[in-house]
C-alpha cells in the first residue's frame, strides 16, 4: 500500500530524512520509533503530501504522491502530531466537516460520523467545543477525524502522547484492530507500544534507518538476547561463577545480587546472539545445588534501542 | 467531489466559525457604528442637503477598510498555522487554491454582509429625496471590490506568520501604501517630474485603490477598474499559495 523509496529532506543544510526506504502492505502495522528530531514526523509529513520531499518517491495506493497527490491523499487518514483540530467548532462540527471534505455525504455521512463516534467514545462530548475539551478527547476527536472515511492507509503521529493510562490502551486495541485490513504507521517513544501493536517496526536515527524488523527481531540485536539469568542458594558468587565460566558457549558472567537469600547472575553468550542452548547446559552444570531460577532473557527493545540510536551529545556519530 | 463542492464546503466552515465567536458580531456593530458616525457627524449629510451617498458615505470606506479589513484577513492563516490545522487542510484531498479561495471567498461573503447590514443610509437618503440608485449600487460593487482587495493583501500577510498581530499591523501598512498611493496631498509631495519620467507616476498612482474607486462612487462601472480590484484579488491569493508552499518546502 505504500511505498517509499530512497526519502531525503533537507532544511537549509540539514538532512532531515536521509535516503529512507521501506513498504508497508495492508494488515500491517509499522512502528515508527526514533530520538526526537530523528526525522519520525518529517518522514509522515511527507508520505501524506503536508511536505514535498527534496529527493526520492513516495507511493500510496499505487499511486505517486508527487504526480498524483489528490487520489493519494483520498486513501490515507493522517493524525498528525499534537492532534490540531479547529478550536472554534463543535466536535460533531469538526467531524461533519472532516466527513464533507472527504466526499461523505447524505446517509454514508451519517454512518461515517457515528461509527467514528463510537469508534473513539466521542458520544459525551459531540456537542460541545474543540477547545472546552481535556487533552485526551482533543486527542480523540482529530483521531476520528483520521478513520472517518474508513481509509486504507493510516498514518499517526504518535497516537498515545498525552494521553491516560486507560485512552492508551483503548487506542492501541483500536489501532491493532484496523491493522488487520489496512496498512497502518504510526511513531511513538513508547517501547512497550511496539510491542503490543506492530507487526513490525523501523528504527530511524539522524534522518536513516537503523534497524527494521519485527519486534521480535529487534530484540535478539539486544545484548541480552540469549543470555540466562539463574538464582542459586547455598552456593557463594565467586564459586558459582567459576563453576559457570567452564560450561561451554559461555561469555561473560556478571554478578546481579549477592545475598544471605542467593545469588542472582546473568550469563552471556559466546559470542552473543540467542540460542536455547545455554539454559540446559547451565542447568546440568549446576546440578545438586538449589536452583530458584533459570531463565532465558529475550532480550529488550530499550536495551537495543538505546545501542542503535546514538545519543545526542552534539558529537559526530562514532564510527 | 468536484472543485467547488470543496470550496463551498471550506467557505462554509469558516463563516460557521466566524459567527461561532462573538468576534464577527463586534466586528459588524463596530462597521456600522463608523459608518453612521462618519457618515451623519463627519460627513455632514444633513447640511449638505444632497441626494447622494457618494461624498458622506462611500467616502470613508477606503480609510475604514484599512483597519477593519487586516482584523478580518488576519487569522485567515495565521491562526492555522499557529494551531497545526493547516497540516489538515492540506493533507486533505483538495488541491491547495480551493482552500485559500475557499477561505477567502469566506471572509469576502462576511465583509459584503457588513456592507449590506448599512441598508438603512440607503433607505434615508431615498426617504429625504431621491437619489440615483444605479449610482449607489455601482458604488457599493465598487466598495465591496475594494473590500476584498484589502482582504487578499491581508491574506498574504496572513500567511507570512503565525502572530495575527504581526500580519494586521503589515497588512495595515501594505493596504495604506494601496490608498496613499493616489492620494493628493501624498502625490504632491513627490517633486515635479520631468515628462519623461511620468510614467513612474503613472504607474503609482494606478495602485490606488482610491483612483479606482473614484469611478464606482460616480455610478460609472469600468471593467478598468473592475479589472483592476480583480487582478489584486488574483495576484494576492495566487502570491499567498506560493507563500503556503514555501513555507511547506523549508
Amino acid at each position: 500500500m505504500i511505498n517509499v523509496s530512497n526519502l531525503t529532506k533537507t532544511f537549509g543544510s540539514k538532512r532531515a530524512v536521509d535516503g529512507v526506504s521501506f513498504t508497508v502492505g495492508r494488515g500491517e502495522v509499522l512502528g515508527f520509533l526514533g530520538p526526537n528530531g530523528a526525522g519520525k514526523s518529517t518522514t509522515m509529513r511527507m508520505i501524506t503530501g503536508f511536505i514535498p520531499p527534496t529527493g526520492g518517491r513516495i507511493s500510496v495506493g499505487g499511486f505517486d504522491m508527487a504526480d498524483q497527490p489528490i487520489p493519494a491523499k483520498r486513501l490515507i487518514g493522517y493524525l498528525p502530531e499534537n492532534a490540531p483540530a479547529y478550536t472554534d467548532m463543535t466536535v460533531y462540527g469538526f467531524l461533519n466537516f472532516a466527513a464533507a471534505m472527504r466526499g461523505l455525504r447524505g446517509a454514508a455521512k451519517a454512518a461515517a460520523l457515528r461509527r467514528a463516534v463510537d469508534l473513539c467514545f466521542l458520544e459525551s462530548v459531540l456537542h460541545q467545543n474543540v477547545d472546552t475539551l481535556s487533552k485526551g478527547y482533543r486527542h480523540r476527536t482529530c483521531f476520528a477525524q483520521s478513520i472517518i472515511h474508513d481509509p486504507e492507509v493510516l498514518i499517526l503521529d504518535e497516537p498515545t502522547d498525552g494521553l491516560d493510562p486507560n485512552q492508551k490502551h483503548e487506542i492501541r486495541q483500536l489501532i491493532r484492530q484496523m491493522g488487520e485490513k489496512k496498512a497502518i504507521i504510526f511513531s511513538t517513544h513508547i517501547l512497550e507500544e511496539v510491542d503490543a501493536v506492530c507487526t513490525r517496526a523501523i528504527i530511524i536515527d539522524r534522518g536513516t534507518i537503523v534497524a527494521n524488523g519485527t519486534p521480535q527481531e529487534l530484540r535478539q540485536k539486544s545484548e541480552l538476547a540469549g543470555a540466562v539469568t539463574v538464582r542459586v542458594k547455598g552456593l557463594g558468587a565467586g564459586e558459582l561463577s567459576s563453576r559457570l565460566q567452564q560450561v561451554s558457549g559461555v561469555g561473560r558472567v556478571t554478578v546481579l545480587e549477592s545475598g544471605p537469600g542467593g545469588v542472582t547472575l546473568r550469563v552471556l553468550a559466546k559470542g552473543g546472539g540467542a540460542n536455547g542452548a545455554l539454559a540446559p547446559a547451565i542447568g546440568e552444570a549446576l546440578k545438586g545445588c538449589s536452583l530458584e531460577q533459570l531463565r532465558t532473557e529475550e532480550g529488550r527493545l530499550d536495551e537495543v534501542f538505546r545501542g542503535i540510536t546514538l545519543p545526542d551529545t552534539g558529537k559526530e556519530a562514532k564510527a | 467531489m468536484n472543485n467547488w463542492g470543496h470550496i463551498k464546503t471550506i467557505t462554509q466552515r469558516e463563516l460557521q466559525a466566524y459567527f461561532s465567536s462573538p468576534v464577527a458580531y463586534v466586528f459588524i456593530v463596530i462597521f456600522l457604528l463608523l459608518n453612521g458616525f462618519f457618515t451623519f457627524m463627519v460627513g455632514g449629510f444633513f447640511e449638505r442637503g444632497e441626494a447622494a451617498l457618494a461624498p458622506s458615505f462611500f467616502l470613508w470606506h477606503p480609510w475604514f477598510y484599512l483597519f477593519l479589513v487586516p482584523a478580518v484577513g488576519m487569522r485567515l492563516w495565521a491562526d492555522e498555522r499557529r494551531v497545526g490545522t493547516l497540516e489538515l487542510l492540506l493533507t486533505l484531498p483538495i488541491a491547495p487554491w480551493e482552500a485559500i479561495v475557499g477561505k477567502f471567498i469566506a471572509s469576502w461573503l462576511f465583509l459584503g454582509l457588513a456592507l449590506l447590514l448599512t441598508f438603512p443610509v440607503v433607505m434615508t437618503v431615498n426617504y429625504l429625496g431621491s437619489p440615483d440608485n444605479g449610482v449607489i449600487f455601482a458604488a457599493y460593487v465598487g466598495s465591496w471590490l475594494m473590500a476584498g482587495a484589502y482582504l487578499a493583501v491581508s491574506c498574504i500577510t496572513s500567511a507570512i506568520t503565525r502572530s495575527q498581530v504581526v500580519s494586521f499591523i503589515i497588512s495595515v501598512v501594505a493596504c495604506l501604501f494601496l490608498i496613499l498611493a493616489g492620494y493628493p496631498p501624498v502625490i504632491n509631495l513627490l517633486p515635479n517630474l520631468s515628462p519623461h519620467w511620468q510614467w513612474v507616476m503613472d504607474v503609482v498612482t494606478s495602485f490606488s485603490v482610491i483612483t479606482h474607486f473614484e469611478g464606482f462612487q460616480k455610478g460609472v462601472l469600468d471593467s478598468r477598474d473592475i479589472i483592476f480590484f480583480l487582478s489584486v484579488i488574483g495576484f494576492s491569493l495566487f502570491t499567498t499559495s506560493v507563500i503556503l508552499r514555501t513555507h511547506r518546502t523549508n
